[in-house]
């Protein structure tokens, strides 16, 4: 009991929607309101709100515990409560019902460059910032170079703040925040600006924290790579009620993602109107055997599974290429392959009119679990017809069972790949 | 385990629920009393960023306005200055109004100005029409430094009530504070008072003794005339500046205490009251 750094219990926040309407004419309304029924709009004025409002529930019920030292990540679709939770963890508003017991200080990075002023030049706004995020003039003397230091400013100390580029105010804004000392460390989505450079610092930073210092950290990302290499426990959080809290950070990452993702299923057909374009018009993206008849979603480990794509070619070009991109269930890119990988005398030739490809995935090399396929069409050098990661269409895989023939290995073992390998003996 | 130390030990404790954030409002505030200063001196920095004339301007407009009520109330309305120069009569009841006005206006906008601090990080959000009022404070210094300017320039030296001088300016202070506590709170639900505040500002400046003496007021009117607080305030510093006839009325500065206080106090609970929406609603 005595480590735990923060302790919520049955933590529910209310909000009122409707209310804001009125927020403009608020006065006459309620002058109007007291005009025509005094009694009842001094009795409604100790309430806090009139009946005739929605009520929202950001959070309902929520409970867990983080202990000293923790790094807890929190991840949930938009909207799930994960802000608000951190809106009232930092005191900004209070809960409606329900309590949180902490321990220690608090410093929230909910915003980058909170207070900042862009007339005020980047010396000036280290101060005003650490006094607003909480520090003492003293403090923020000491630790001002190493401040600096870690924005990596030094030339620009005294120009404007409004003069810096976006890479340069997010490096300073976090900067600050960074060398806040206090025991509890309250981080919302702010990885989500600044180039990989400035993630991996601010992610090294946030490690330093935690591990070198002892401090909670509490962090909420899209991120899942960051979540996943950051944080010791998970908490889920889905339309205000906790789904999750656990220390299986792939499996609590890969449920978030299949129950928010759309469903796909191994087939996909062009509705007809999508990705049209005279080089390779796709029909027809599946998995399926060698024949070409559509797999089952699941298929095992050893079982030949191939990629099919049917696609309509207008116009011949040399450019072309087309295959697809491998995603694992936490959305690690794997792989791409394209049907242009074999030396050129071995490509496959497609001639104007219906074409199909086929590839075999390989076997017995991925891991069990669910993968995701997003078809790649594009003219090399020249443009993106069909893109993973944008507008390309997704199939899925789901493999389980089947990893080996041996008697030693019959479930899933660490690691992305899964290969069967070959062991020999070898010379003396 | 409470320790009473500056700032919070690893052991120490916070319980956040509904309705409680009441017990560690004044600590708070207390630990977080730099913010007062570097909210202010925001305010001032950028205020002066990028001007050339820069801190003059804080000069031009008590000067532009005295010499405007000196020519409507002292030639035209030739209302009387107990035979002191208009000019010093005039600026010694514009000194305290101005910064009163300025405080309001600034205090009363404060919180919504900074909504984006009030949404994004915790910290009691008195400071923030408190440091307005700060703000206001400075530029009543340097107007000041100018009414010495002018009395030197009039020969007319200060009374030796001057040493109760700081107690009004307090009494000032605190009429600015309540006043702007009250409105920064009623302006976050109530975009309303955006309009209200300059009427009243506009208003005040005639039911209050700027431009003419309190003497000139009918004797069945003090009373009520005296629940304006700055009617203490701006007599009081008539009375320490310039003395000889300037008397106060000394009922009626009771009452412009008596405002002052109830207006700081309940503005304050109301404040406190409502700071917890702030975020939700502003």
């Amino acid at each position: 009991m005595s480590d735990i750094a923060i302790g919520i219990e049955n933590l529910s926040k209310r909000y009122l929607i409707g209310a804001q309407e009125t927020r403009g004419d608020g006065l006459r309304h309620a002058i109007e309101a007291a005009m025509r029924n005094p009694i009842r709009w001094l009795r409604e004025m100790k309430r806090e709100g009139a009946k005739s409002h929605e009520e929202f529930w950001a959070l309902k019920d929520v409970s867990f515990e983080i202990k000293q030292g923790d790094v807890i990540g929190i991840i949930g679709r938009n909207g799930a409560g994960k802000s608000t939770l951190l809106k009232i963890i930092s005191r900004i508003t209070e809960p409606t019902s329900g309590r949180i017991r902490i321990k220690g200080r608090v410093a929230s990075l909910l915003e980058v460059g909170t207070g900042f002023h862009p007339e005020l030049t980047g010396r000036e706004n280290i101060f005003l910032n650490g006094a607003i995020l909480g520090m003492s003039r003293a403090e923020i003397k000491n630790k001002f170079d190493e401040i600096v230091a870690f924005a990596e400013i030094e030339k620009f100390l005294d120009t404007p703040v409004k003069r810096y580029s976006s890479g340069m105010y997010v490096r300073l804004a976090f900067a600050v925040a960074a060398h806040l000392e206090p025991e509890v460390l309250i981080v919302d989505e702010v990885l989500a600006v600044g180039d990989a450079e400035f993630q991996k610092k601010c992610l090294g930073k946030m490690q330093d924290v935690s591990k070198g210092q002892g401090r909670t950290v509490l962090f909420v990302s899209h991120n899942m790579n960051a979540v996943e290499s950051l944080c010791q426990r998970i908490v889920h959080l889905g339309n205000g009620k906790v789904i999750a809290v656990s220390s299986d950070l792939r499996g609590t990452i890969g449920a978030y993602l299949s129950s928010s993702a759309v469903s796909h299923s191994v087939e996909w057909i062009n509705p007809g109107d999508v990705l049209l374009n005279p080089w390779f018009q796709p029909v027809r993206f599946y998995l399926g055997d060698e024949q070409g008849n559509p797999e089952k979603m699941q298929v095992r480990n050893d079982h030949p599974v191939y990629v099919w794509i049917e696609g309509e070619v207008e116009r011949e070009d040399i450019a072309l290429t087309v295959g697809y991109a491998l995603y694992d269930g936490v959305g690690t890119l794997l792989y791409w392959s394209v049907q242009t990988d074999a030396p050129e005398n071995m490509w496959p030739r497609l001639t104007p009119g219906r074409n199909v490809l086929k590839s075999q995935v390989p076997s017995r090399v991925l891991n069990e679990g669910k993968y995701r396929l997003e078809l790649i069409i594009a003219l090399y050098f020249r443009e993106w017809i069909s893109s993973p990661g944008s507008n390309a269409p997704v199939i899925e895989l789901s493999i389980q069972g089947g990893l080996s023939d041996s008697p030693y290995w019959t479930e899933k073992r660490p690691g992305l790949l899964a290969p069967v390998c070959g062991w020999t003996l070898g010379k003396n | 385990m409470k320790n009473y130390s500056d700032s919070p030990s690893s052991t120490e404790e916070l319980t956040i629920e509904s309705g409680r954030s009441e017990r560690h409002y004044w600590r708070d505030l207390w630990r977080y009393r730099e913010l007062f200063y570097f909210l202010a001196w925001r305010d001032l920095l950028i205020r002066y960023k990028q001007t050339v004339v820069g801190v003059t301007w804080s000069l031009i407009r008590p000067f532009l306005t005295m010499i405007v009520l000196t020519v409507v109330f002292g030639r035209l309305g030739k209302m009387s200055s107990g035979g002191v120069p208009y000019p010093v009569m005039v600026f010694c009841g514009m000194l305290p109004w101005m910064f009163f006005s300025t405080a309001l206006s600034e205090s009363g906008n404060s919180l919504v100005n900074n909504s984006s601090l009030i949404s994004k990080v915790y910290f009691p959000r008195i400071i923030v029409p408190a440091s307005s009022v700060i703000t206001s404070f400075a530029d009543f210094l340097i107007s000041a430094a100018f009414l010495a300017l002018l009395m030197i320039w009039y020969h007319f030296p200060p009374s030796m009530n001057i040493l109760f001088l700081p107690l009004f300016t307090l009494l000032g202070f605190g009429a600015s504070l309540g006043t702007g506590i009250w409105i920064a709170a009623l302006m976050v639900k109530y975009r309303d008072f955006r309009f209200i505040v300059p009427f009243v500002v506009q208003f005040g400046l005639y039911i209050s003794p700027v431009g003419f003496l309190s003497t000139v007021v009918p004797d069945r009117w003090l009373l009520i005339y005296s629940l304006n607080p700055m009617v203490g305030v701006i007599d009081g510093f008539r009375w320490s500046l310039l003395g000889g006839q300037n008397a106060i009325y000394w009922p009626g500065l009771a009452i412009s205490v008596l405002s002052t206080l109830l207006l700081l106090i309940t503005g304050i609970k109301y404040f406190r009251r409502t700071e917890k929406m702030f975020a939700d609603i502003i």
